[in-house]
């Protein structure tokens, strides 16, 4: 893979916060660690902070490398970088691991000071909320008072949107892409199959399974599979994959037959190598939970009276998990409050990760706002 | 997609005498923004503008327009009722499908809406007619083939419609040449400029 201008090798940092937070369940963490990188300069006036907020499965490491072997560069390399869409030449990048996160984060895995034991299926579900508060938090120990931009995609479009409802005047500027103000209940129901297959899988063992020898891999497997199949679209899985076979003739029996079928066992093997089934079943409750209309029943254009920042929205025309009819909620709410607010549906054929890709014209689209922004 | 020349801009003065200052203005196909950032210097207007090109679009964005890519032709359904103090849709109109539902909409949505078409009926048209060909002039620089100009009128053809739709024109203002015509303008006015409200 041919990569220009990656920001180089990246470590990551760990902010340990000791003052409690309260959090949406009504559970009280006394104190927790977020895990997390930056890239690029913050400068004199502290004003070229931006937040990159993660999706579902993400994490800290938005770009660069480790170590000079690993395979693959942070999530969003492609986008941030010296000379990239987000220009880390110009612009001070923050990555942080949520709270409840796979990446080190304080979490699931983790040691509850008050047991001396491993969390597991005692840690409490954190919610967008919970998340911008606590980025927050690890952004002013940084120094930093407001956020030049906050950005995100899916999940990650959702925090950045809380952040203009917490924290209105912390926030210049905001970037929503592949996003919606809420879930569908088709969304929800996608998300609970994928619950489900891990809850049900007898290897969970409540949540309870870190000393145990037995991970709970096949129900997380299943999950990533229902999730890959969503985030791309029939089109896309059409011309990457058709009906290819991996032999010439079919072998009547229940072995990988369809390239497809090999690459969703690939993906959710890796998957379940990595990811910690009790941060992943949290994470899609934190979605299935979002939703600023339900405190006090507002109209979403009531919920966005406060918001001061400028806001990109973008959405793919082939994302059918968060489909563009979702980002126009989220813009009629932003100009029926005089927001400044630009819009652009791409034509992408991946589905919801198109968000992930580098597509030519949504880099330039990217590249352009944070023109605008820095020249401001 | 609207190709600007330097003639719009002399009906950009226009559209702005017709702009009050510190106004809430939607641009409905707004090209590059070329107009709403005249308006944002001379009237100190608040702007958005609407494109479905995304080249054009692109340009919007970097030239510093709040701009949003939709379809026009299914309305301005993510826009509140008298939202905006004025809706424009220049040199636009003749391209698209369904005339009176935009309209419709630009009334439902702007205070007050400016509406700017090539006339169909400026003499130099009716004798490229005449000669036996689809007329090509500067307002209407495309071949019958490659136009996207599918709904051209004249002056009296939409002043008809807005008879028939109660639509209620403020102001006219007919031009040739950056001239204003008064005489048989129907006849010798190249480009128009409408003022609606509604009755």
């Amino acid at each position: 893979m041919k990569e220009n201008n990656s920001i180089g090798i990246v470590k990551p940092k760990i902010f340990k916060c000791t003052s409690p937070i309260k959090l949406s369940c009504g559970k009280t963490l006394d104190n927790y660690e977020l895990i997390y990188e930056t890239y690029g300069k913050l400068n004199k006036n502290k004003d070229n902070a931006v937040l990159v907020c993660h999706a579902l499965t993400g994490n800290q490491h938005v770009a660069g490398r480790h170590k000079k072997i690993d395979k693959y560069p942070g999530w969003w390399d492609s986008l941030v970088g010296p000379g990239k869409p987000l220009n880390t030449n110009k612009f001070f990048v923050i990555g942080i691991n949520n709270l409840g996160g796979n990446e080190g984060s304080t979490g699931p895995k983790s040691i509850n000071p008050k047991t001396k034991k491993i969390w597991g299926a005692d840690f409490p579900i954190i919610t967008v909320e919970d998340w911008v508060k606590t980025q927050k938090t690890l952004i002013n120990y940084l120094g930093i008072d407001k956020l030049s931009s906050v950005i995100g995609g899916s999940l990650g479009g959702m925090q950045a949107l809380e952040w203009n409802i917490q924290f209105p005047y912390e926030v210049n500027n905001t970037v929503v892409i592949a996003a919606a103000p809420n879930l569908t209940a088709q969304n929800i129901a996608f998300n609970q199959v994928a619950r489900q297959s891990i809850i049900t899988d007898p290897d969970f063992q409540k949540g309870n399974f870190y000393a145990s020898k037995n991970k709970p891999k096949r129900g997380l497997r299943i999950a990533r599979m229902l999730g890959h199949i969503t985030y791309l679209s029939n089109d896309v899985m059409g011309s990457k994959f058709g009906r290819k076979t991996k032999n010439k003739e079919y072998q009547f029996n229940f072995d990988t037959e369809f390239e497809i079928e090999s690459y969703l066992n690939y993906q959710g093997d890796k998957f379940a190598n990595e990811f910690d089934a009790n941060t992943y079943i949290r994470m899609t409750k934190a979605l299935d939970y979002y939703d600023p209309t339900k405190k006090n029943k507002k109209k979403l254009s009531e919920v966005f009276k406060k918001i001061k920042s400028k806001f990109l929205v973008i959405s793919f025309t082939s994302d059918w998990r968060f489909s563009s009819s979702r980002s126009k909620e989220i813009v009629k709410g932003l100009l029926d409050n005089n927001i400044n607010v630009s819009y652009a549906e791409i034509s992408a054929e991946s589905g919801h990760d198109a968000f992930l890709m580098s597509d030519n014209h949504y880099h330039e689209i990217i590249k352009s706002f944070f023109n605008r922004i820095f020249k401001s | 997609m609207k190709k600007f020349n330097q003639n719009s801009r002399y009906d950009f003065s226009i559209i702005e005498n017709w702009t009050h200052p510190n106004s809430k203005v939607l641009d409905l196909g707004c090209g590059d923004g070329a107009l709403l950032n005249y308006l944002k210097e001379k009237k100190d207007i608040k702007g958005f503008g609407i494109e479905k090109n995304k080249e054009n679009w692109l340009l919007s964005l970097k030239n510093n327009i709040d701009v949003i890519q939709m379809d026009l032709e299914s309305g301005l359904a993510g826009f509140e009722t008298n939202s905006f103090d004025l809706v424009i849709l220049s040199r636009t109109i003749q391209s698209m499908k369904n005339i009176e539902e935009i309209i419709h909409e630009m009334m439902r949505v702007g205070k007050e809406v400016v509406i700017t078409f090539p006339n169909f009926g400026y003499w130099r048209n009716r004798l490229q007619i005449l000669q036996g060909n689809m007329p090509v002039s500067e307002e209407l620089p495309y071949k019958w083939f490659e136009t996207p100009n599918i709904h051209l009128c004249t002056i009296q053809d939409f002043d008809n419609l807005c008879q028939k739709n109660k639509i209620k024109i403020e102001q006219r203002l007919i031009l040739t040449d950056k001239k204003s015509v008064n005489f048989y303008p129907n006849f010798f006015g190249a480009l128009a400029l409408y003022k609606l409200i509604s009755k």
